[in-house]
């Protein structure tokens, strides 16, 4: 895909950052030591009670993970992002985000006041905060993604957590079809092993890319997506 | 936990509290008190029942799907699920189930769903988010768009398979089959007696089911 590169930059593990991501960029997450998990929210920045739908995204596209060719679905049958880039294969739809009772029994509690900006963070917490910066809160907070992560489901239902799902330098790429506030959370995943608290830090970048065409492979993708799109172009007419 | 953990209950419906039908297509809220009991009883069979709950004392403390299933370690609902709010709270506890196991993934029809997954010219037919907002705007109490959270279908099938498949498949429910819940705190029930006719989620031909509560402190 033909882009420009206009911003990059690091987030930290256990951090949260937020942006306008403008229609016709895109941003590029990409998970420099490996294992990073990154819990994603998108909204409708032109109208904030559209947002994210996790089981309308999962229903049109008929599946149960995330990657390239996929898109991000909101409430109102309309496409807030496409994954037009993808080097991982699968990203957790499923598991929602960590909150501070679980990060305490799992991690201990690690304080500001011992441990300043080492501290342990949660997910859920990380998120009401950001939404609160645009006059939102927890009822604004629906199903989320986690990129980079894979959780699978077995015939009896159960889920399974793999690990080394994602390797350093991996990267997933999010073109904004409409002006997305995009929320992201970098804390581990929620049923990641272990009692290490070690969130990993991703990059990321913003380019200017190129439209989808009409052979777009999102748009392609199914039939479902070729009418998400018609009713996302029709938002902007 | 097994996929399918058949229960049946042994409170009688001559001892409910109230009896109610909800017609097919219709919404249908409830306050339901801690430690009383709902059964939502499939009549006719094959019906996809759409429901959300919410702590009554505060409603931005709702049935959370992400959080239930992973507290869990399973996708599927049945006996013995703990139904997670967003803060973490037990709401209501499923105490017995005699379909076997209810979706939490597929979420709730919309007339804008219906557009992308079927046609844009069904964008007229009713639909579940229809009736939830109908029956919240008309319960009030500041709920709102906001408030419609993932939900859960009860009687519905939608299998997940190993290699991230998922499907709308022919419902596993019959006529007369019923789930029944605990509430482990005050909650309010808003349901959706699911007007889906373009998947089988309803046999394609949707119909009532019956709501029962009994208060089991003084059975």
């Amino acid at each position: 895909m033909e882009s420009s590169m206009l911003w990059a930059g690091t987030v930290p593990g256990g951090a949260t950052w937020s942006h306008v991501l403008k229609r016709g960029t895109a941003l590029r997450m990409t998970d420099v030591e490996g294992g990073a998990n990154v819990a994603a929210y998108f909204l409708n920045f032109d109208i904030p009670a559209e947002r994210f739908n996790l089981p309308d995204t999962l229903k049109a596209q008929h599946t149960a993970r995330l990657t390239k060719g996929h898109v991000l679905y909101s409430d109102m049958g309309r496409i807030l992002c496409s994954i037009t880039e993808d080097t991982v294969g699968w990203h957790d739809p499923l598991c929602g985000f960590s909150n501070n009772t679980q990060v305490e029994q799992k991690y201990g509690k690690a304080s500001y006041q011992q441990f300043r900006n080492e501290w342990h963070r949660n997910a859920r917490d990380g998120f009401l905060v950001e939404l609160g910066k645009y006059g939102m809160g927890a009822r604004d907070l629906h199903a989320t993604v986690n990129f980079f992560s894979k959780v699978t489901v077995d015939g009896a239902g159960d889920l399974h957590y793999n690990a080394n799902n994602s390797l350093p330098g991996s990267y997933v790429e999010l073109r904004a079809e409409m002006n997305v506030l995009v929320l992201l959370n970098t804390c581990q995943h929620p049923l990641a092993p272990g009692s290490d608290y070690a969130p990993r830090p991703v990059e990321l970048s913003i380019s200017r890319v190129s439209p989808p065409g009409s052979k777009d492979p999102c748009r392609m993708h199914c039939r479902e997506n070729t009418r998400g799109f018609i009713l996302t172009e029709l938002f902007f007419l | 936990m097994a996929t399918s953990i058949l229960q049946s209950s042994q409170l009688l419906p001559e001892d409910a509290l109230h009896t109610f039908v909800v017609e097919a297509g219709d919404p249908f809220l409830l306050e339901i008190w801690k430690e009383q009991v709902v059964r939502i009883v499939d009549l006719e069979g094959n019906q996809a029942v759409d429901t959300l709950f919410y702590n009554a004392q505060d409603y931005a403390d709702r049935y959370s799907a992400q959080d239930t299933i992973r507290q869990q370690g399973n996708v599927y609902l049945t006996t013995g699920t703990h139904l997670i709010s967003s803060n973490g709270n037990v709401l209501l506890t499923i105490t017995a189930d005699t379909c076997g196991r209810h979706d939490t993934l597929g979420g709730a029809c919309s007339t804008e769903s219906n557009m992308v997954r079927y046609d844009l010219a069904k964008g007229h037919m009713h639909a579940c988010r229809q009736s939830f907002m109908k029956g919240i705007l008309e319960w009030g109490r500041g709920l709102e768009k906001r408030d419609i959270a993932s939900n859960i279908n009860f009687f519905m099938n939608v299998p997940i398979t190993p290699e991230g498949g998922l499907t709308f498949a022919d419902g596993v429910s019959d006529a007369g089959k019923y789930v029944e819940l605990r509430a482990e705190m005050d909650v309010l029930m808003v349901i959706s007696n699911c007007p889906q006719l373009n998947n089988p989620c309803n046999g394609y031909n949707p119909t009532p089911v019956q709501i029962l509560i009994w208060d089991t402190n003084v059975q």
